[in-house]
């Protein structure tokens, strides 16, 4: 087992490597640091002195590969590759292109993201299993029909419908929650009402729809026909076997996604105006800071392979009949 | 003619899927699951809703420079069709049907005196005297004339198919005992046929679904944005299938290092966040534009490239999902007898793939297209909420969703744009959902086992 874990270790690496130099070459190579220091600095009327301060400021004044002056190792050393992609490796993010520290904004920006996005995903999985698990008690009936109509029919609402309908009924006009904001501590709640539901609300249809197609895959194995031909009813044997075994397919997909949580999601905690990283990565997009979106994706890259990590080890803990090999 | 390079790429896929179909007609294994779909009511009528679309989407497609134009504008023959339209801009927002601006203003009255109030609009209803008192009864009667005029069409059409089918058939009491389906997919015609006559009639009278900030008229940017949305559906998917359907069965059927190799691309790629992905290569395309503004030499044409790279980009962060069913299944096919006897004659490799493994993943490839299509049209409007989407100056319903969200703060609402959107929006998505449901029912050898 523990040997196990560190082999995949071992795999995280190289991509994690695939990961960096990708985005090395999106952020450096197809457009010059000259390209970019002209981009903040405004287009036009942009002197050669203050293109140079400014990458000198950021640390994109020496060269991307092979620095040829300098001394042996620092050759490899000083370099923009180097500086900029091992300290993504050891965590060390570095300065923003506005001047702050990007290690303590994640830090401090990480648990609103949670906040909003745990319960979301807690409260949308038991809505959408016990939904599925009802239209597959109920299938064949009129009831199923209709639900899986209006499945389809809430699947085709874009988020952004069910955030601004959300927005504009409950929060303006029956003033039950705030419309937006955030604040530290117990009083959170009272903002998170609001998105938590529509999040969970405008999953429901595609979730739903999942789910029942993995226990009806499962109804009809040979299991399931012995449970019902040793007298159980259809609920127990829906509850007692079909749950049980159709967990493993849920399971894995939700352990994949749960390190990825801390990311928090882009257009709710906009919207919403919580001070999460999705907000976060968003306003760095739309300020063009480029220093924060590629720590956020070397971050989103780590959490994601430490979810692939956490659903290997998983499936071994609830289905005895994978062994790691 | 200008030829975009969306354009383009479209008219490439337009031919590709007619020489697709020719190739395919008659074949005994392809003609089962299309009867299946043909049998399907709810696939049949949202076929007939995407293929309106469709319709729609090309027009708009063939762009060409007008002769007697000053300016150095590129318009197509839907923009040119709906000339009255685009140019029958507004001073700023004004309600549907409304015969007055949203908002007050001052008007100098001709005697020199100026009043506080809500000035006529210069277009819509401009011919009423009183609009108070006529506005509502001409509205009526306009639509009613529209829709007479449209259902009249539209029956006449559906009139002359029973004819020919009545000749066809022959007999007397079969001819008008149409089976259901064919009953629904009239229907759904008769219902877009004179609903879209009775629209496009009232909108030379009316901005039918108000204007927008700068006066713009909503009907006819919900209309333009028909184009990018599927754009953006098909020709990602155009995108990703080479690079999903090479590499997928390269890498079931080879194994070994090959496997290594692409499973390692796939990992690697799906492992960064798609809206970072896409986020972090629209920056670098901004930057791009940016520095080369010689290269794009008008709004439209640099508003194009923008929409393909986007193409591209969704494209890029896409194929690994299909790239990794399709290995799946190889990696099965690669096992069964016929592909084993064919290795065992001696047949080449290549030879292998082509005919033996190709046409037997397809129909994973064909439902993942249809399921994807939806997807990629609601991710366009989330998109370009984050400012990462097509250009600002694209028709496109995030783009209308996005100018419209901005003003829910205003008493009263201005609620056109967004439900403009959202209606368009849904019809689409939704006709297409439905119409990949049956496609998935029909070709899905596990879905049509029970």
């Amino acid at each position: 087992m523990i040997n196990y874990i560190i082999r995949r270790f071992l795999y995280a690496f190289p991509l994690l490597m695939g990961v960096n130099v990708l985005t090395f070459v999106l952020f450096f190579v197809v457009n010059s640091p000259n390209d970019m220091a002209r981009m903040q600095l405004g287009q036009k009327h942009v002197t050669e002195q203050a293109v140079t301060n400014w990458k000198q400021q950021h640390g994109y004044d020496v060269p991307l590969l092979w620095n040829s002056d300098a001394q042996r190792q620092e050759k490899i050393t000083r370099t923009i590759f180097y500086q900029k992609s091992v300290g993504l490796f050891l965590f060390r993010f570095g300065v923003s292109d506005s001047g702050r520290n990007i290690g303590a904004d994640i830090q401090e920006r990480m648990w609103p993201s949670l906040a909003l996005a745990l319960p979301t995903l807690c409260i949308g999985l038991v809505v959408n299993i016990s939904f599925a698990l009802m239209m597959v008690l109920f299938r064949g009936s009129y009831l199923e029909q209709a639900g899986i109509v209006l499945c389809v029919i809430l699947m085709s609402i874009s988020s952004l419908f069910y955030i601004i309908g959300g927005q504009f009924f409950i929060a303006k006009l029956l003033r039950l929650v705030p419309i937006s904001g955030y604040e530290d501590g117990v009083g959170a709640i009272r903002f998170l009402l609001l998105p938590v539901l529509i999040g969970v609300f405008s999953g429901i249809g595609s979730g739903v729809r999942w789910y029942r197609t993995l226990f009806l895959e499962e109804v009809e194995k040979d299991y399931v026909r012995t449970a019902r031909a040793k007298g159980l009813t259809e609920t127990q044997a829906l509850f007692r076997h079909v749950l049980r075994n159709a967990m493993i397919p849920v399971l894995t997909g939700v352990v994949v996604i749960l390190p990825l949580l801390f990311m928090g999601s882009l257009i709710m905690e906009s919207f919403f105006s919580i001070p999460g990283l999705g907000s976060y990565t968003i306003d760095a997009i739309n300020s063009q800071d480029f220093a924060i979106v590629r720590a956020m994706v070397f971050l989103g890259s780590v959490l994601y392979v430490i979810g692939l990590l956490l659903t290997d080890i998983s499936y071994t803990l609830v289905d005895p009949r994978v062994r790691l090999s | 003619m200008v030829v975009l390079w969306t354009d383009a790429l479209i008219f490439i896929l337009i031919f590709a899927i007619l020489g697709l179909v020719i190739y395919l007609r008659g074949k005994e294994h392809i003609k089962r699951p299309l009867q299946k779909i043909a049998h399907s009511k709810a696939g049949m009528a949202s076929l007939v809703v995407l293929l309106f679309f469709v319709l729609i989407g090309l027009l708009d497609s063939v762009h060409f420079k007008p002769a007697n134009t000053k300016n150095n504008e590129i318009i197509s023959l839907l923009d040119y069709w709906a000339t009255p339209l685009r140019e029958h801009g507004e001073k700023t927002y004004s309600a549907p049907f409304a015969t007055t601006l949203y908002s007050k203003e001052i008007i100098a009255l001709e005697d020199g005196t100026t009043q506080w109030g809500y000035p006529r609009l210069t277009f819509g209803g401009n011919y009423l005297d009183n609009p108070e008192a006529q506005q509502l009864a001409d509205v009526l009667k306009k639509t009613g004339y529209g829709f007479a005029q449209g259902a009249s069409l539209a029956g006449f059409f559906i009139l002359g198919y029973l004819g020919i089918n009545y000749n066809a058939q022959g007999k007397k009491n079969q001819a008008f005992a149409l089976s259901s389906i064919a009953k629904s997919v009239l229907a759904v015609l008769f219902i877009i046929v004179s609903f879209s006559y009775t629209l496009i009639y009232l909108s030379a009278y009316y901005h039918v679904l108000g204007t927008d900030k700068v006066g713009e008229d909503v009907f006819y940017q919900a209309v333009k944005s028909i184009r990018t949305g599927l754009v953006l559906g098909t020709l990602t998917t155009l995108i990703m299938l080479p690079m999903a359907i090479v590499f997928g069965i390269l890498a079931g059927y080879f194994r070994g290092w090959v496997d290594d190799l692409i499973q390692y691309v796939y990992t690697t790629l799906n492992s960064i966040p798609g809206v970072l992905l896409i986020a972090a290569s629209i920056l670098m395309v901004q930057v791009y534009m940016a520095n080369h503004e010689q290269d794009f030499t008008s709004v439209i044409v640099r508003a194009d490239m923008r929409l393909l790279f986007l193409c591209l980009i969704l494209g890029v962060t896409n194929w690994t999902g299909l790239c990794r069913l399709l290995r799946a299944e190889t990696l099965k096919l690669r096992e069964v007898e016929y592909v084993q006897a064919a290795h065992a004659l001696g047949v080449k490799q290549s030879m292998i793939l082509l005919r033996h493994i190709l046409p037997n993943v397809m129909h994973i490839v064909l439902i993942s297209v249809v399921l994807d299509f939806s997807s990629l049209v609601l991710a366009e409007a989330v998109l370009s909420y984050i400012n990462i989407g097509v250009d600002p100056t694209t028709y496109s319903w995030g783009n209308m969703i996005n100018g419209a969200r901005l003003e829910m703060a205003r008493e009263p609402i201005v609620w056109w744009s967004l439900s403009a959107a959202f209606v368009f929006m849904f019809t689409l998505v939704l006709a297409a959902n439905l119409f990949a449901d049956a496609v998935q029912d029909a070709f899905d050898p596990r879905r049509s086992a029970e």
